[in-house]
């Protein structure tokens, strides 16, 4: 970027599609499937045949609640549904039941970004194109399957609060991870049971004036998402660099090509002449069903972050990553509660829970990787243990990561791998100075250096007394060590 | 009072193909019964309530619970065109768009 | 019991006839199969009052221990009714049978009644002379030059000619009271959610209503038994507080009805204005006292009501879009096909109403049209609540002039709206209706309408049938 150009910053607000995981569509008996053969599961309500009616889903009322208290959003004392009208093969009454002016959930935010609104809705079918079938003149041809159609829909909405892709990015991560321990979705991208849409505009850095937004649809991965998102700001940045203006319109991200395209032509402007649903009456919340929602509320990412920042005092870093992935803070707080007993029973107190933390986010997740550590092979007891004897000095770091491989591939107690491998640390007795005194004596360069005030120089000899040891000595304690034995 | 442009506007809207004898007798005759609904544009509403139900219930709620839907031969049986057991359409084309 | 006579009970007689084991339900059946068949066979020389009639006599095993004893019975076409045609009149919906039935034909059936067929109707229920139909016009019985009124029009038609002991219809604005009072018969519009509107192919889903068409008043308190009851299949159906009565009674004593100056003025044929006059004379008689009463925004309801109805229909018949039944026309893309189809499958009422609609719910109109529309019926209903304070009933004339000319009112929307000014009111309320007949004017049939609070059916009803038994109307010379 040259001098002269103008730093712009990136105005983005997220439009969130969340397929509740109820056993029945939103407002018909038919099951959810996901890869079920085609049009099996219809029934007159959901293809929209004549005369057919909605009936409300409970659950699918119970989860948006579930959803709103969450995000902190108020709650409507009474919402209702409104037709929203337009034309398309995956839509079979030619209408969406939505809502509109009165959602069922405001307000509210997630982590730093603020919520708009969170509606229910429900889902278009799929339309799945075949190419020329040469039904009529050899024209192209699309197949219609109404599986999906009438699936209950959150659709959450955000204010336009963040101002980078990678944040953007961040963000759903944290909303997928709310969703998935609320238990109301599969949240799944790929599979298309969450869906991002956003909205991006541009503006220099500093002003406050919002600049024309363009709306980037259905980008099925996180991946893509932040690609997507990037690509569209610097086409933004570039159309405003040269003079042109921003046009607002819906694009598509193309994650192959890196191509963005326009999906609607602007003639085909949208008039969704939204009227209050008739075949459905007012939901109004009764104290019973927003208690029996609190009820089923689970500590959520964002809450479980702050808990383990001040009440366990782990650093902002490590209870993100800890409460981000639920099944990790599980396995955090069921070895924190097993204090481990006996020779190696130093209260796990202080700065140790960080300690903790860093093993299972740093050691443990190296080997394991997306595995969720409960159906590893390291019991939290044992991982427990291990930091304790690190922390008794009963091992050093470098042996107790041996040991952690072998817990990793066999599991057991810590201890026993301690005692059946010989990988306890060489304490500060005669053992350990016998081998600093070989190290010092193999290497009079060194010795020379540190007598000269050069404690880099210890480098090597640290090295030679490791290899020795196989890891087993503690690094300070051989410093301590050379350090009396050359009289400095 | 409605004009022809207003007529061809809300045709598409409405997915209608008039022709053009249709678009004249309707902008006269949709012209006329605006004229006449338009009074209601005198009345003094300003504080009222508009109603979309006459009935007082709430809260009309099915439970979770699956209900058998139809056999696929039976939900295709109406349909004008069957391609690989789904309801066939001409492709949308550009223009056209989906929305959720 | 011959054909002719077994045509000349009433359904409920009939019903106790085949519960006494007196009639075969068969042969009842049958009596008025052929005379349904016959008229369909005609085509447009006879009524044209059926789209479909039974091919066969259904199975009366049960009949005999049921409420309604197999009676026959004559539905709207717009009912679906699984694997027989549903086509709502309109092309658009052309071979159309549906994979299943509509909850209050399911109702009836399991009371006892018998489907004899499906009834003309106009497309949609979108008219007041069934001229809209894609079946042709349904003559009027008593002058088969004249209209039997709509969109309730095959069903009107068929009960008063004794084509059916009874039928079902839908009224939206009218369209059960308006035609029971073109054809000389009575007609009932229930309190907006008494009835299941599962199946039945909606027109303007906050209005439509379904309800019987009956020789009297007696048959339509029976048939309206058996309808009511709130389904799990629509949520704004209802539990009807109280079970429906057959009516007795032999005076109003103590009965307020009122005459809303808004609706008896201006605008009423002369003819039906003598006869509604005339019954208020009786209605005196027999003890009720007669009270002028007003409904200020009545003069506002056709207006609410051509914005609300038109607006609900145009999402209401989105769907039909020529994928999944029904009619598709030919075109290489999909926008072409959508404008085709629906150029081709709906009739020229229909189209002029879904365009009315659209326009009304189009951006920078909605407030203008539909929200006032919506504030307008407000409106209404608020004074009917004042009304119902002083009154117990109000009562109009059903429609304001007799069964006009096949054509006359055809090339003007406006005129054939006004068919419907007295009834508008109540379906925009919600409230119940019935149309009575109310004598003749020149030979042809007046009705004279009852209202009343939501719920009040059974008051409705046994201030129908006191009048009824007073006016003494005789509708078998149709009936031959
Ligand atoms: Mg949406
Ligand atoms: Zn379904």
């Amino acid at each position: 970027m040259s001098t002269t150009s103008i730093a712009y910053e990136p105005v983005i607000g997220l439009e969130i599609h969340v397929q509740l995981s109820t056993r029945t569509k939103m407002f018909c008996g038919c099951e959810l499937s996901f890869g079920d053969p085609p049009n099996t599961h219809t029934c007159a309500v959901c293809l929209g045949l004549p005369g057919a009616l909605p009936v409300v889903n409970a659950r699918a009322i119970h989860y948006a609640l579930m959803v709103g208290l969450a995000l902190g959003c108020e709650l409507a004392p009474r919402s209702i549904f409104h037709r929203k009208n337009y034309f398309y093969p995956d839509l079979p009454k030619g209408y969406q039941i939505s809502q509109y002016d009165i959602p069922i959930c405001s307000g509210g935010h997630l982590g730093d970004v603020r919520i708009h609104r969170a509606h229910l809705e429900e889902d278009a079918a799929k339309l799945i194109h075949v190419g020329a079938s040469g039904r009529i003149h050899g024209a192209d041809s699309s197949v219609v399957d109404y599986n999906r159609g009438g699936t209950p829909l959150v659709e959450i909405v955000t204010e336009p609060d963040v101002h980078s892709a990678a944040q953007a990015r961040e963000w759903l991560t944290l909303l997928r991870t709310t969703l998935r321990q609320l238990g109301v979705s599969d949240v799944n991208m790929e599979e298309g049971s969450l869906r991002c849409d956003a909205n991006v505009s541009i503006r220099p850095v500093g002003s406050d004036v919002l600049g024309t937004k363009t709306e980037l649809k259905n980008m099925n991965s996180f991946r893509y998402l932040e690609r997507g998102v990037d690509a569209e700001i610097a086409r933004q940045i570039a159309i405003v660099e040269g003079g042109g203006e921003v046009v607002q319109e819906t694009l598509h991200y193309d994650p192959v090509s890196g191509a963005i395209s326009s999906l609607r032509s602007k003639e085909e402007a949208h008039d969704y002449r939204y009227f209050p649903e008739p075949d459905l009456v007012p939901i109004v919340l009764t104290e019973e069903m927003i208690a029996a929602a609190k009820a089923e509320l689970p500590e959520l990412p964002a809450q479980r972050a702050e808990r383990y920042e001040t009440e366990l005092g782990l650093s902002a870093d490590s209870a993100r990553l800890l409460s981000f992935r639920p099944e990790l803070g599980d396995y955090f707080e069921a070895a924190l509660a097993s204090a481990p007993t006996g020779r190696t029973s130093e209260p796990l107190a202080g700065e140790s829970p960080q300690v903790l933390a860093n093993w299972i986010s740093g050691e443990l997740i190296a080997r394991i990787g997306d595995e969720d550590p409960a159906q590893s092979k390291v019991e939290p007891v044992a991982i427990a243990k291990l930091v304790a004897l690190v922390r008794a000095r009963a091992v050093t770091q470098g042996a107790a990561k041996q040991v952690l491989d072998k817990l990793v591939a066999d599991g057991g107690d810590p201890a026993a791998i301690v005692e059946a491998e010989g990988l306890g640390a060489i304490g500060g007795g005669d053992e350990l100075a016998e081998v600093v005194r070989r190290a010092l004596e193999s290497d009079p360069d060194a010795v020379a250096k540190l007598k000269g005030g050069n404690m880099k120089a210890i480098g090597p000899i640290v090295g030679f007394v490791m290899r020795e040891t196989k890891g087993r000595a503690d690094g300070g304690e051989v410093t301590r060590i050379v350090r009396e034995q050359l009289g400095l | 009072m409605i004009d022809r442009a207003q007529v061809l506007h809300v045709a598409r809207l409405a997915r209608l193909d008039l022709t053009d004898a249709e678009v004249g007798t309707m902008t006269r005759e949709l012209s006329a019964v605006l004229d006449h609904i338009e009074k209601i544009g005198e009345l003094d509403l300003d504080d009222v309530q508009p109603t979309s139900h006459v009935v007082d219930v709430v809260n009309a709620l099915r439970p979770d619970e699956p209900r058998p839907s139809l056999p696929r031969e039976l939900a295709l049986s109406q349909a004008p065109e069957v391609v690989d057991d789904g309801f066939g359409v001409p492709s949308p084309g550009a223009t056209a768009g989906a929305s959720s | 019991m011959s054909a002719l006579e077994l045509i000349a009970l009433s359904a409920a007689q009939a019903a106790e006839q085949v519960r006494a084991g007196h009639v075969d339900p068969a042969e009842l059946f049958d009596a008025y199969r052929s005379r349904a068949a016959a008229d369909e066979a005609a085509g447009e020389q006879g009524l044209n009052a059926y789209t479909w009639v039974a091919d066969a006599t259904p199975d009366t095993s049960a009949a005999r221990a049921s409420a309604l004893g197999g009676v026959p019975l004559a539905i709207k076409d717009l009912f679906s009714t699984k694997g027989i045609p549903s086509q709502s009149a309109s092309k658009i919906l052309e071979g159309y049978r549906p994979p299943y039935t509509a909850t209050v034909v399911e109702r009836l059936e399991q009371a006892g009644a018998t489907v004899l067929g499906k009834t003309n109707q106009d497309e949609f229920a979108m008219g007041s002379s069934n001229e809209n139909s894609a079946f042709g016009p349904v003559r009027n019985p008593w002058d088969r030059e004249r209209v039997p009124g709509g969109s309730s029009g095959g069903s009107a038609a068929a009960v008063a000619a004794g084509l059916a002991p009874w039928a079902l219809g839908t009224d939206t604005g009218g369209s059960i009271r308006q035609p029971a009072a073109l054809s000389g018969i009575v007609g009932m519009k229930p309190t907006y959610g008494s009835v299941s509107r599962y199946g039945m192919i909606a027109f303007a889903s906050s209005l439509d209503q379904a309800g019987p068409l009956t020789r009297d008043v007696t048959d339509a308190a029976l048939m309206l038994r058996h309808m009511i009851g709130k389904d799990h299949c629509d949520s704004t159906s209802l539990q009807f507080p109280e079970a429906i009565e057959l009516p007795r009674g032999v005076d109003l004593k103590g009965i307020r009805l009122g005459v809303p100056a808004e609706l008896t003025g201006d605008g009423i044929e002369s003819g039906v204005r003598e006869a509604f006059e005339a019954t208020l004379a009786l209605a005196e008689q027999l003890g009720a006292s007669i009270e002028p009463i007003n409904l200020p925004h009545a003069p506002h309801a056709l207006s609410a009501y051509y914005l609300i109805a038109p607006a609900e229909a145009s999402a209401n018949l989105a769907r039909f879009d020529g994928v999944r039944y029904g009619l598709r026309a030919d075109a290489d893309d999909l926008l072409g096909m959508y404008m085709k189809t629906r150029a081709e499958g709906f009739g020229p009422e229909v189209k002029r109403r879904i365009m009315l609609g659209t326009y009304a719910l189009s951006s920078g109109y909605y407030d203008a049209y539909y929200g006032r529309a919506q504030k307008v019926r407000t409106k209404i209903s608020d004074d009917f609540t004042t009304a119902f304070e002083k009154v117990d009933l109000v009562v109009t004339p059903t429609a304001p002039t007799v069964a006009f000319r096949l054509g006359e009112k055809t090339a003007d929307p406006l005129e054939m709206y006004l068919q419907d000014v007295c009834t508008v009111p109540m379906s925009l309320a919600g409230i119940p209706a019935i149309s009575i007949p109310n004598g003749l004017s020149a030979g042809l049939p007046v009705g004279f309408q009852l209202a009343g609070p939501a719920f009040s059916e059974n008051r409705l009803l046994r201030a129908a049938y006191v009048l009824e038994q007073a006016l003494g109307f005789d509708g078998t010379g149709v009936r031959s």
